[in-house]
């Protein structure tokens, strides 16, 4: 096990490579000009020139890459061009939003889509079921924003439980820290818990109708331990696997979401710095996400093993 | 669904379409919670001269003169100056008291040093240095610049508030970075301090009092006048989604949002605890650019057939909606109601819309079916909705469009390309000017016919320039009023750009909050928080 998770970790160098080369040549062919943001309007293309001199960014494809490899290998993410600020402390101030409002989503998305599933599942063709799979169709079919902008109306402004928007650090209390993260990850959610919920439903259909069901009903096993100790287990590995499909969705979902309740997350970040041009925090972003990415589908391999004894690495 | 009705849509969501009480009850009342215009994405005004970046600059460093609503050049860190009797030598006096944010006293070689930096980004400090003989420092309180031939809007050039400002920050770190290189400490000399280490950017910005600013005496106005701190911080919130910015004012969780969308404002009228008024009263000038260097707006009668039939109601109200107080047909290139005004030769734009004329003079102008490359920035709302217009104008008048929906950053890397529009070039694209940098042609590029070292469309017309060299050697008002009428009827017969119209914005803030003046930027000094 402890040389298989050594390979993988090792593995995921030449996937940062592929992604750092292709991230990088696609930015320097992509349209766009931060020097040419920065200047302003009122800027003459001698100033915009000049802007972009001093950016180092009218050096060759090569060189650019080179220099920006060389960093990458000593830890250095870069400068950001607009902030002037290192693009690591960029990430440092937006990664806590960005990770708790994942978190919440989804520990909310699993604890109600999981349960949620195995009950319509067990409850097969009944009202519950029915409800079930109607809330599922909801959550696939609105909007994450629609959802958000409801959710403001009703508990923020009509009820004013919650506030409309923000982020508290966590380090400020766990309360002030959760009530700005509890609309935003419902909406987020929304989708997930549809997802999670079909996915654990099918897979729980399946799983009843085997013989060893039977034969714990035949045992006089209650429903409960039948549901969710023999065949939850069993259901189990598809069901890790659209949840860290599912994490990985989040990252796009988390842009929109930190949007509509301003949360100084990465996905804000990432969107304003494709729109500014600000390469070395949009290549610094993306490779921080794909190292999540593949550290999540690492997780989620080692996770089969604690559900299913047959599979051994 | 269209984006104004689903930015209301939105809005009615959050707000839920009628007034909701003030809820948030915590909030200090030392501090004001501001919605920018934009995020602060870099923290240099000379460097980075985009408005939200200026807007919290004006807060941070002072001026050596202010122009306030009349547009008229006060003093500000200056006592004042003498001039010699032929105007070629200005000597300058600091007033006492003034100091930096790190304790130490402004002298006059910062002063100096600073206008060094801003000089080169400005166009009014470009015409300065080009006639410059001296700029020293005579003492630590007294500075002398010595000029070639008279430049008497030179204090307005000090106070404007166009950007890039005259900022005066020390002279270690103007001399230590170049203007187009960024700073990287923020030792002001104004009323507030940048907080940096609170400073998120995409964010949030946080400013905080100096206890040290010595405000001049009197009432502030704009960029002049005692700017006396009403509040101990000010932060600023960025929130990219209008519906959020509306229901956070709502909610009490912010006191004042810098320019909400006019589509959001009769939700927030029908709010007790939200007043709205107009921003700016200088506003902002609609326009698009074509490209004079190729085919087909090389031509000039296929230029005056855009202006003949384009109507610039179609595009204010593209932009404005049924508000009618928000905006004004512009048959000229400068500001409504500033003294400068003119509509002189603008008869072309005046009057009913004449699609038989605009057909003969592209006729008249050879033109060949050749395609117009549209830019249209889709992400800037003014500029999707007035390249809508165009596009629909444009067919209608028979011509081939070739409609190019970009992003803004890639408008602002293409239209600096002088290639022929078939070769990555183009023919058009949209903007807007802020109101306050046409209210003269002193730091107004756009109106400028300088042919290959114009503003973008790269315009020449030698009428245009002309008025523009007798406006700043004018020495009376009514001579800068020839020279104006003379630019106006030369810019619109060469068509340096179409205007599309004239037209203003709001500003909405929490009832509880007072003294918060019209103007080009928002002026944080004399507000105060109950």
């Amino acid at each position: 096990m402890f040389a298989y998770i050594v390979r993988r970790v090792l593995a995921t160098i030449p996937v940062m490579a592929i992604v750092a080369l292709f991230v990088f040549s696609l930015l320097y062919i992509a349209p766009g000009d931060p020097a040419a943001v920065i200047a302003g309007d009122q800027a003459t293309p001698d100033d915009v020139e000049r802007i972009r001199a001093s950016l180092g960014l009218d050096r060759p494809y090569l060189v650019r890459f080179g220099a920006w490899v060389w960093d990458i290998a000593r830890g250095d993410l870069g400068v950001s061009i607009f902030t002037n600020l290192p693009v690591s402390t960029m990430i440092q101030q937006r990664i806590e939003p960005t990770l708790s409002l994942m978190i919440v989503t989804l520990i909310l998305a699993i604890t109600v889509a999981v349960p949620m599933g195995v009950v319509a599942a067990w409850r097969q063709g009944t009202t519950i079921d029915r409800a079930v799979m109607a809330f599922a169709v909801l959550g696939f079919s609105v909007p994450v924003f629609v959802v958000g902008y409801m959710l403001a109306y009703i508990f923020a402004l009509e009820l004013d439980w919650l506030p409309v928007q923000g982020y508290t650090p966590f380090s400020r209390g766990f309360w002030p820290w959760l009530q700005n993260l509890i609309l935003p990850a419902i909406a987020l959610g929304s989708v997930y818990i549809a997802l999670i919920a079909r996915i654990t439903r099918a897979t729980m259909l399946e799983v009843l109708q085997q013989d060893y069901i039977r034969t714990a009903k035949a045992k006089g096993l209650g429903q409960r331990a039948i549901l969710f100790v023999h065949a939850l287990k069993n259901a189990a590995v598809p069901i890790i696997t659209i949840i860290g499909i599912g994490l990985a969705g989040l990252i796009g979902g988390a842009v929109v979401t930190e949007s509509v309740f301003a949360i100084p997350g990465l996905g804000r970040l990432t969107v304003d710095a494709i729109l500014r041009r600000d390469y070395p925090v949009i290549q610094g972003v993306v490779l921080l996400f794909s190292f999540v990415y593949v550290l999540v589908n690492l997780a989620i391999d080692l996770a089969y093993t604690l559900f299913d004894p047959r599979i051994r690495y | 669904m269209d984006r104004r009705s689903f930015l209301k849509a939105g809005a009615v969501a959050v707000s839920g379409g009628y007034a909701a009480p003030a809820l948030s009850q915590g909030a200090n009342a030392r501090t004001l919670r501001f919605v920018p215009q934009a995020n602060l994405a870099n923290f240099d005004p000379i460097w980075g001269t985009q408005y939200v970046v200026r807007n919290a600059s004006a807060m941070v460093w002072d001026t050596l003169y202010g122009v306030n609503d009349k547009l008229e050049p006060l003093p500000q860190m200056v006592e004042g100056e003498t001039v010699s009797s032929d105007g070629l030598t200005w000597t300058f006096k600091l007033r006492a008291g003034l100091r930096f944010h790190d304790g130490t006293p402004v002298l006059a070689k910062d002063v100096v040093a600073s206008i060094a930096r801003w000089a080169p980004r400005d166009p009014m400090g470009q015409m300065v240095r080009a006639i410059q003989k001296e700029l020293v420092a005579v003492d630590d309180t007294t500075f002398r610049w010595v000029l070639g031939s008279p430049y008497p809007k030179l204090k307005y050039a000090l106070g404007k508030t166009n950007t890039p400002i005259c900022f005066i920050m020390p002279e270690r770190i103007a001399t230590k970075f170049d203007s187009f290189t960024q700073i990287d400490e923020y030792v002001g000399s104004g009323p507030m301090r940048f907080i940096r280490n609170e400073w998120v950017p995409g964010a949030s910005a946080v400013f905080q009092k100096f206890d040290q600013y010595v405000p001049r005496q009197g009432a502030p106005s704009w960029l002049s006048g005692g700017k006396v701190m009403g509040v101990d911080r000010v932060e600023w919130v960025v929130m990219p989604d209008p519906a959020t910015a509306a229901a956070a004012l709502q909610n009490g969780e912010v006191d004042w949002w810098e320019n909400p969308i006019t589509d959001l404002v009769p939700l927030m009228r029908r709010n007790r605890n939200i007043r709205l008024d107009i921003a700016d009263p200088l506003g902002n000038i609609g326009s698009f650019r074509m490209n004079h260097l190729h085919a087909p707006f090389n031509s000039k009668k296929i230029r005056q057939a855009v202006l003949a039939a384009m109507s610039q109601e179609d595009y204010m109200r593209a932009l404005v909606g049924t508000d009618d107080a928000l905006w004004k047909p512009l048959p000229g290139f400068f500001t409504p109601g500033t003294p400068a005004y003119t509509e002189a030769g603008g008869d072309i734009l005046k009057g009913p819309r004449n699609m038989d004329l605009a057909k003969r003079l592209l006729q008249e102008g050879g033109y060949n079916n050749e395609p117009v490359i549209c830019i249209v920035a889709q992400d800037q709302p003014i500029t999707k909705a007035q390249g809508d217009i165009t596009a629909d104008l444009l067919k209608r008048m028979g011509m081939n469009v070739d409609f190019v929906a970009t992003d803004w950053g890639t408008t602002g890397q293409r239209r600096a390309m002088k290639n022929p529009p078939a070769n990555g070039g183009w023919s058009m694209f949209h903007t807007w000017h802020a109101g306050a940098d046409c209210v003269n042609p002193a730091a107004y590029n756009a109106v400028r016919g300088t042919g290959q070292n114009a503003w973008f469309g790269w315009p020449e017309s030698k009428g245009v320039e002309d008025g523009v060299a007798e406006w700043f050697s004018a020495a009376d008002a009514a001579a800068e009023k020839v020279a104006m009428d003379k630019i106006n009827t030369s810019a619109i017969d060469d068509v340096v750009y179409a205007p599309t119209g004239f037209f203003l914005g709001y500003t909405a803030w929490r009832a509880n909050v007072s003294g918060i003046q019209k103007g080009p930027l928002p002026f944080f000094w004399g507000v105060n928080k109950a």
